[in-house]
Formats: structure tokens, sequence, C-alpha cells
């Protein structure tokens, strides 16, 4: 009796441990695709960085940021091009950041009219995910053609039509998040309801909003499709946003298709300084958006 | 024998010896087609404090809503009735909403802290209502802190920001913010359901305190608390107001069986 009781237990013991061996080998198995799956993510992502690295770092030098880019087979900067995408990244937030505050601030806030904040969510949506080269033609046609020429200007306006949406998309989501019963509570001040928007919405979402607007920027400083057709190039250090005016993306562009190595390697230098501002941008997202304590 | 609350003003009036403050008239108040007051009519005695007592759901904190028009925020939300003070009925189109929420302040059930400066949340309401000089604002919320038993804990990090301040604390910064305003009635709903018991009993004390100078309502689910704080206690059951009494003889004497009922627990 005995015995037979051992030895259906130590059977049982032996089913359970093949049962126990197969399932630490699924378990193995799935782990180890998915860490392959995510090395293959990784050696893209350090070989890309790796590259521009490399070349981009042995043509990194002061003359970058004091000369303007040189005709063929001569020396030069990135001058022109460096202040050309700050200057009109700095028009396209200007014209974009408060419009895109002041939808995303309707959209959150207009409680009453909803199939209007639906619909205007919607077709924001949309102008989120439209090809940004169809910006670009877009903005070519309502102000290049009109004005006959290539501009600044028109380079910024392409730049914030990018922006806009992604403005009023991260505005309206963090605003939502606010709790309603800090709204009540200022209203319940008597306080009007711009005041309440201004100085208890927006200092409560200030976190959220500023890294949408970072990431925003590091989406629109990167953008080549939209400038080929609004602002172009220039040669030549220009202050004028109504000329064409020269920008990273379009000269990293032309330098790395030419033929001539001093181009290619600014355009490796190039490459290099706009990752490396698109990184700076998306830590302080990432810094300002860090949990804090109390 | 159903005495609902239908009955007739005066007999509430008499609830307390002080003269009302506000006047309530058979109010009815809808959420889209849902009523949820069902003809109120209840006097708020001057400078006593008024205790809403009542299960879940019964209509209380939506009375204490519509007494400063917080529904006016939501579109479906309506008030018939009258709700007068000073020989003006408040929820009439016609009142000015802010010029009313300066006059009745509320403290809601969670703290409601403003992300700014301890300083700024006393100062933000009293800015709106009147220009005051820096030394004046500074007197102002020493003042507000100091009535709401708060002052001794904060006046050395007045510029820190409120949301660091404890539970406790934090709603007592928001009964601070509301009297830094100068109203003359303040609603409190909850106010210590998502405190601790000695962060609670402050707040009782406060209350007690302030009704020298302050009309308070404050919707409780706790009847300690009620009969604690409250002079008159008003107790609602589904919409109704079913007995409104001095707050002795609510939990002793009870007219009704509802009331009866609910304060010995057998429902609610």
């Amino acid at each position: 009796m005995r015995a037979d009781g051992e030895m259906r237990a130590s059977g049982e013991m032996r089913a359970s441990g093949a049962r126990m061996l197969r399932r630490q080998a699924v378990n193995a198995l799935a782990l180890g695709l998915a860490s392959l799956a995510t090395l293959a993510g990784l050696i893209a992502l350090v070989w890309i960085l790796a590259t521009i690295l490399i070349n981009g770092a042995a043509a990194l030098g002061p003359h970058l940021f004091t000369r303007a880019t040189p005709p063929p087979g001569s020396e030069g900067g990135l001058l022109n091009a460096l202040l050309g995408s700050v200057m009109m990244t700095a028009l396209a937030v200007l014209l974009g950041a408060p419009i895109g505050i002041l939808a995303g601030t309707h959209l959150a806030e207009s409680g009453g009219r909803r199939w209007i904040a639906a619909a205007v969510r919607f077709v924001n949506d949309i102008l989120l995910s439209a090809p940004s080269i169809v910006t670009g033609l877009f903005v070519y046609e309502i102000i290049v053609q009109p004005s006959g020429h290539f501009s600044g200007i028109a380079g910024a306006v392409a730049m914030a039509m990018v922006l806009l949406p992604v403005v009023v998309r991260t505005t309206d989501e963090t605003l939502r998040l606010v709790p309603v019963s800090l709204r009540e509570a200022a209203l319940a001040l008597g306080a009007p309801l711009w005041r309440m928007v201004l100085f208890v919405l927006y200092p409560a979402a200030r976190a959220g909003m500023l890294t949408g607007l970072l990431l925003g920027i590091a989406r629109i400083s990167g953008e080549t499709a939209p400038l080929l057709f609004t602002a172009l190039n220039n040669q030549y250090l220009s202050f004028d946003l109504a000329r064409p005016m020269a920008n990273m993306p379009v000269v990293i562009f032309q330098f790395a298709l030419s033929p001539y190595p001093a181009w290619q390697s600014l355009a490796w230098a190039g490459a290099l300084l706009m990752t490396l501002f698109v990184l700076l941008l998306s830590l302080g997202a990432r810094f300002m958006l860090r949990p804090r304590q109390g | 024998m159903d005495a609902s609350a239908a009955m007739a003003a005066p007999d509430f009036a008499t609830a307390g010896e002080a003269a009302p403050r506000i006047m309530i008239e058979n109010l009815h108040f809808f959420y889209g087609t849902t009523e949820a007051l069902k003809n109120i009519t209840l006097a708020l005695p001057d400078r006593q404090a008024t205790g809403m007592i009542g299960p879940s759901g019964c209509g209380k904190s939506t009375l204490l809503r519509v007494l400063n028009r917080m529904y006016d925020l939501y579109p479906g939300q309506r008030a018939t009735g009258r709700v007068m003070m000073d020989g003006e009925n408040i929820i009439s189109p016609d009142a000015d909403v802010n010029t009313l929420r300066r006059r009745i302040g509320m403290v809601f059930q969670k703290p409601t802290p403003f992300p700014m400066s301890i300083y700024d949340n006393i100062a933000f309401g009293a800015r709106l209502h009147e220009r005051l000089s820096r030394a004046e604002m500074d007197e102002r919320v020493e003042w507000s802190l100091s009535r709401a038993a708060l002052w001794d804990e904060v006046k050395d990090r007045l510029r820190a920001p409120a949301t660091g301040l404890s539970g406790g604390q934090q709603q007592r910064l928001c009964i601070a913010r509301s009297i830094a305003i100068r109203p003359e009635i303040i609603l409190l709903d909850e106010p210590t359901s998502a405190l601790d018991p000695i962060s609670t009993l402050k707040i009782e004390e406060l209350i007690d305190e302030l009704k020298t100078d302050f009309t308070i309502v404050i919707v409780t689910h706790n009847m300690q608390q009620a009969a604690r704080c409250a002079d008159q206690v008003a107790f609602f059951y589904l919409g109704e107001l079913v007995e409104v009494g001095p707050a002795a003889q609510i939990f002793t004497a009870p007219r009704q069986r509802r009331t009866q009922e609910y304060i010995t627990g057998r429902f609610g």
C-alpha cells in the first residue's frame, strides 16, 4: 500500500516536473524573442547615433558658428542655416503656440457645445497626421506664389502649421487632466472664467503644456519638406525674413547629396547639431514631466 | 400625516431664533429631466450653522451647489423656485453670479489648493474683488489664516507651494481662502470626509468659531459631526426635505419616522 502511494506521488512529481520544464522553456523562448526585438531596435538607434557622431564630430569646430555656408570647393560653416532655423522656428512658435493654446483651451473648456469640440478635435487630428509636404505645398500656394518668391516668413508659417495641431492636442489633453474641483474652487470664489483659466488652470497644467510645446519644436526643427517649398535656402547670411532663408534641414539635404567632400562633412556636422538639439529638447521635456513629491 | 417639504415656510423659520439669512422657497432642481430636489422650503438662520444630512444622492450637495449657482457651469442643470437673500432672488438669471459667489463662499469635499504659494492662494480671491495695497493684503492673509487656525503653522513659509501642505492643512487653507473675501455665508460640502480625526476636530472647532461672523451651511455624512457643529439640522431623503429642526430635537426626538430610521442607522 505504502509503496504504491509513494510510486504514485513520485509519478505526479515527475509529471509536474516535466510541466515545469516546459513552462520554463516557453518562458525563456518568449523572453529571448522579446529581448532580441529590443536589441534589434537598439542596434539601429545606436548605429544611427554612432554614424552621426563619428562623421559629425570630425567636422565639428568653431567655424560652424562663425561662417556662412561656402560655395563649392571652399571652406565655410553653418551660421546662416543655424540663424535661419532659429529665426523661423521662433517665428513659428510665436505664430503657432498662442493659436494652439487658445484653441486647445477652447476645446477643453467648451463644455456646452460638445459637438463643435468633437468636430474640431477630429479636424485637428487630421492636421496632426497630414504629411508635412502637403503643408509645404499649401503654404507655397497661399504665400510663395502670390508674393513671387520664397521667404523665411513662408517657412515659418509652414512650420507653425505643423506645430499648431501638436500644441492644440497637448493643451487640450493636459487641461482636461486638471480636476474639475480645482475649476469649481476658483469659480466659487467669484472668479470670472478667464481668470480661472489664466491663473489656476494654466499653472496647474504648465508642465504638460510646456512639454507639448518642446516636443512640437523638436518636431518642426527637423521638418524638411515644408521648407523646400517655402523658405528654400540662401547661400548668404540673411536676417531678412521676407527673403529666402537658409535653414538646417534643407542645407543638410542639399549638402549631403552634393559631390563635394567639404559640403558633405558640413551636412554631417549639421545632422549632429540637430540631433543634439532634439535630444536636449526631449531631455528638457522629460525633466519637466518628472514626478515631483509633495 | 406626511409632513413633507411642502410644509409652510413659517414653521421652518422658527427652527432657529435668528432671522433667516437665506430663505429657500419651493425650490426644484433638475439634472436634465431627473428631479433631484423636490419643492424645498427652508430658512437658513443668520450666523448659525445649518447641518444637512441624508443618504448619498438625497440632494443635499445639490442644494449647496444651488446656493452659489455652481450648477450654472453645466448645461442641462436648472433650478426653479426662489432663493431669497436680502430681497433678491439669487437664482434668477438677472442675479450677478460673481457678486453672489463673493458673498457665498464654498469649501469642497477634497482640499483644492491652487498650484501657487500659500500666500497667493489666499490673495487670489481677495484680488478678484478688492484693490488692496501690499500691507493691506499682508494683513488680510494673516487675518484669514489666523481665523482658519493655520497661521502659526505656515507663517514662516507663506511663499512655499500650497500643495506641500498636509491634507488637513490644505483644507484649512481652503477655508482661509473662502473667508479672505469676507463672505456672508460659507458652504461646506463634507469638508472633513477626506481628513484624519485630528484635522477633523480642528475644522469642527473652527466651524464653531466661524459661526460668530458667518452663516454656515455644512453637508455631512457624519451624524456626530452634525450634532456637534450644527444649530439647525435638515434631513433630506430622495430629493425631499423630510424634516428640519434644532439639532437637539432632530437627534433626540425626530418627528418623522424616516428621520428616526436614518439617524439610528436603519438605512442610508
